[in-house]
């Protein structure tokens, strides 16, 4: 109900723009309500007159809710902050998807018809690959923050993402653990039934090919797997130097246990799967030494990072996660690009985005690559008496 | 050596499941697809009572048990009591189990959610033996001593005490039992909560053993424990026993010989040979049934 009204106050707040706007105003997206959009000045000198209206669809219940969550506090956190620097104002309207595609592809049509400047989300990447497509058709730019699944930018050129595909994010994992660990031989463990642990294979086989390192042995699962007994005892049968992981948490905590307790001490270098707290919190003791790369590294000192560490703490009172940093960042990166033109209309903007370099951020040096994707270094994490460290 | 205890011990996990599952099935001749949920149920009632409550493990199994045996008559009552007189009752029974499954997940969904949950550290004493060059776990020992200590308790009830008599005569004719002054309801009822408790003590134990609890793990066993009833004879309880122990040491050895993908092809593969070769199973008795 709440969505309906929503959608009728919105609707009737684009009339009453389209009958305030005269013919003169002339501005180059050609929309209604982009005319008001365009601004004077640059950078932080740019000033606009209207309010840029941002749509976010993300997963604020079902089963991505824990992600959703992190998220929605990362882009509130950053439109405070947004909302006390002068001269661009956002309306900010952040939409629940219930991890459900078909949700988010209703949600997107909704926010294409209110005409947004641009639409941030959805969380997952399968609900991307569906609902994306709806903004592309209309010329209404995306920016996803925590889709990492390869192919979601191939849907078209207003689709844009800042967070790391695993295709990024593993070669550096794997490259920073040969050279500490020495790895020439290594067992490869992956769940061959789920599309992400599956493409989280394909490009841990193709960095370890391009490393040099032997896989002297690929042994599947299946997701839903907990015993991992009799498949560590043939791995540890091959004497690797470490065991490579692709795989979701829930199959991460029980392998990396039974793991240690069969007296497997060799480093276990895992996906992105692997990237979350639980894992220290459930599997314990058997978690350390447990490699795993990331796209924000929690304990980064550029100024970007600590600042926004401090903003988080003081607002939620607990520390942000990975998500909560992409959201975060997601909406400070548009923010630049707005300000870039100073113009808020949809050309301005997807022009804008493409075009971001070594912007300092709370990921790093950031700039979006000539596919739109994200491109900053990635952090390769090691666990330490029960928490992520930089490997050095 | 190590993958002979590692099929050991997935084949007493597979056993502890299947022996509830067995019992409604050889006595009631009913198939209840509950029984996974409850498995699931149990592990999430355990681990609160274990985190939030503050009870001991050994405290915590008892009141399990009991939340499972209640769970069995809930089941009962709600699933198969109000279907027993229809003549598609095998198939009805069946189907409302299945959605008396469903509506279980999600509650438990509603009130857990969707990430997995695990025993807090140290609830179970993290003792390893080395046996031949092999690492043994504590709960892996337990988990098979219990199996067989099941297995032959309830082979014993069965067989030899007033219960299991009336068990038995429901198990051969409902209608003569009852006109011999069974109490068929009563009998029924106590079958679906031994049935239960047996399932919620092995959800229990199997989250320690994996050191995981999920809202699907009772879905991801449902089907080997099946294949175990099947396996073992339908409703012999040392046949449940033999039958996971089989199933666990074929999916160990294809591992080990064969590839880890082929694991389930094989263990599937040997129970399409044993059917074959002994239709009624390894311990099964021919049923003989009147039409």
């Amino acid at each position: 109900m709440r969505t309906k009204l929503h959608t009728v106050a919105a609707a009737s707040a684009a009339v009453v723009v389209l009958a305030s706007c005269s013919s003169g105003d002339g501005g180059s997206g050609g929309t209604a309500a982009s005319g008001e959009l365009t601004g004077e000045g640059t950078g932080e000198s740019c000033t606009i007159e209207a309010e840029v209206p941002i749509g976010a669809v993300l997963s604020l219940t079902g089963a991505a809710a824990s992600y959703g969550e992190s998220q929605q506090r990362g882009l509130e956190l950053a439109a405070e902050e947004l909302a006390e620097t002068d001269g661009v104002t956002y309306d900010l309207t952040i939409e629940d998807d219930q991890t459900d595609p078909r949700q988010a592809i209703t949600l997107f049509d909704q926010f294409v018809q209110e005409d947004v400047s641009l639409i941030i989300g959805p969380t997952l990447s399968n609900a991307a690959v569906q609902a994306d497509p709806i903004a592309q058709d209309a010329g209404v730019p995306v920016l996803g923050i925590s889709n990492t699944a390869a192919g979601v930018t191939d849907i078209g050129d207003y689709i844009f993402r800042n967070s790391l595909t695993e295709q990024a994010v593993i070669p550096q994992t794997v490259a920073a653990a040969t050279e500490e660990f020495g790895l020439e031989n290594v067992v490869v463990m992956y769940s061959n039934d789920d599309a992400f642990t599956e493409s989280g294979y394909e490009a841990f086989a193709a960095a370890l090919e391009e490393e040099g390192v032997e896989i002297s042995e690929t042994i599947t699962f299946s997701k839903t797997d907990t015993d991992f007994r009799a498949l560590l005892t043939q791995a540890q049968a091959s004497d690797p130097d470490a065991l490579v992981v692709s795989a979701l948490i829930e199959a991460a905590v029980p392998l990396v246990t039974q793991a240690r307790e069969m007296g497997i001490e060799v480093p276990i270098i895992g996906g992105n799967g692997f990237n979350n707290p639980q894992l220290m919190a459930d599997a314990g003791e058997a978690a350390e030494g447990v490699v795993v790369g990331a796209a924000w590294n929690s304990s980064s000192d550029n100024p970007e990072n600590q600042a926004f560490l401090a903003a988080y703490e003081e607002k939620y009172g607990a520390q942000p996660d990975q998500f909560a940093a992409q959201a975060y960042t997601g909406l400070k990166l548009v923010d630049r690009a707005v300000r870039a033109n100073c113009a808020a209309d949809h050309e301005s903007i997807q022009q804008a985005l493409g075009e971001l370099e070594d912007v300092p951020t709370v990921l790093g040096e950031f700039s979006i690559d000539e596919n739109r994707d994200a491109e900053h270094p990635a952090v390769v994490q090691v666990v330490e008496d029960g928490s992520f460290t930089v490997l050095q | 050596m190590q993958q002979l205890l590692n099929g050991i011990f997935i084949g007493s996990i597979y056993a502890l499941f299947a022996i509830g599952f067995t019992l409604v099935f050889g006595i009631l001749d009913r198939l209840n697809l509950a029984h996974p949920a409850v498995f699931a149920a149990s592990a999430f009632v355990g681990i609160e009572l274990v985190e939030r409550v503050g009870l001991s493990l050994w405290a915590a199994l008892p009141i399990v048990f009991v939340v499972g045996a209640l769970l069995g008559l809930v089941i009962e009552r709600v699933a198969f009591r109000p279907l027993k007189g229809r003549a598609d009752a095998h198939f009805a029974g069946l189907i409302s189990s299945i959605a008396l499954a469903g509506m279980l997940i999600a509650v438990l969904q509603w009130r857990y959610g969707p990430d997995t949950r695990r025993f807090p550290p140290g609830s179970f004493p993290d003792t390893r033996y080395e046996v031949a060059g092999a690492q043994v776990t504590l709960v892996q020992l337990v988990i098979l001593a219990i199996s067989l200590a099941l297995m032959v308790g309830l082979t014993y009830m069965v067989t030899r005490t007033r219960l299991g008599r009336g068990m038995r005569a429901v198990a051969e004719n409902p209608t003569a039992a009852r006109v011999l002054g069974v109490n068929v309801d009563r009998i029924t009822a106590v079958t679906f909560a031994i049935s239960s408790a047996l399932g919620a003590v092995a959800g229990v134990l199997f989250a320690i053993n994996v050191n995981t609890a999920q809202l699907g793990m009772g879905s991801a066993i449902e089907l080997k424990g099946l294949a175990v009833i099947i396996v073992g004879g339908m409703g012999s309880l040392p046949g449940a026993l033999i039958g996971g122990l089989v199933l666990g040491l074929a999916e160990v050895f294809a591992v080990q010989y064969i590839g880890s993908s082929w694991r389930d092809v094989i263990a599937f593969g040997l129970l399409f040979i044993i059917l074959l070769l002994r239709p009624q199973g390894l311990l099964g008795a021919r049923k003989v049934r009147e039409v």
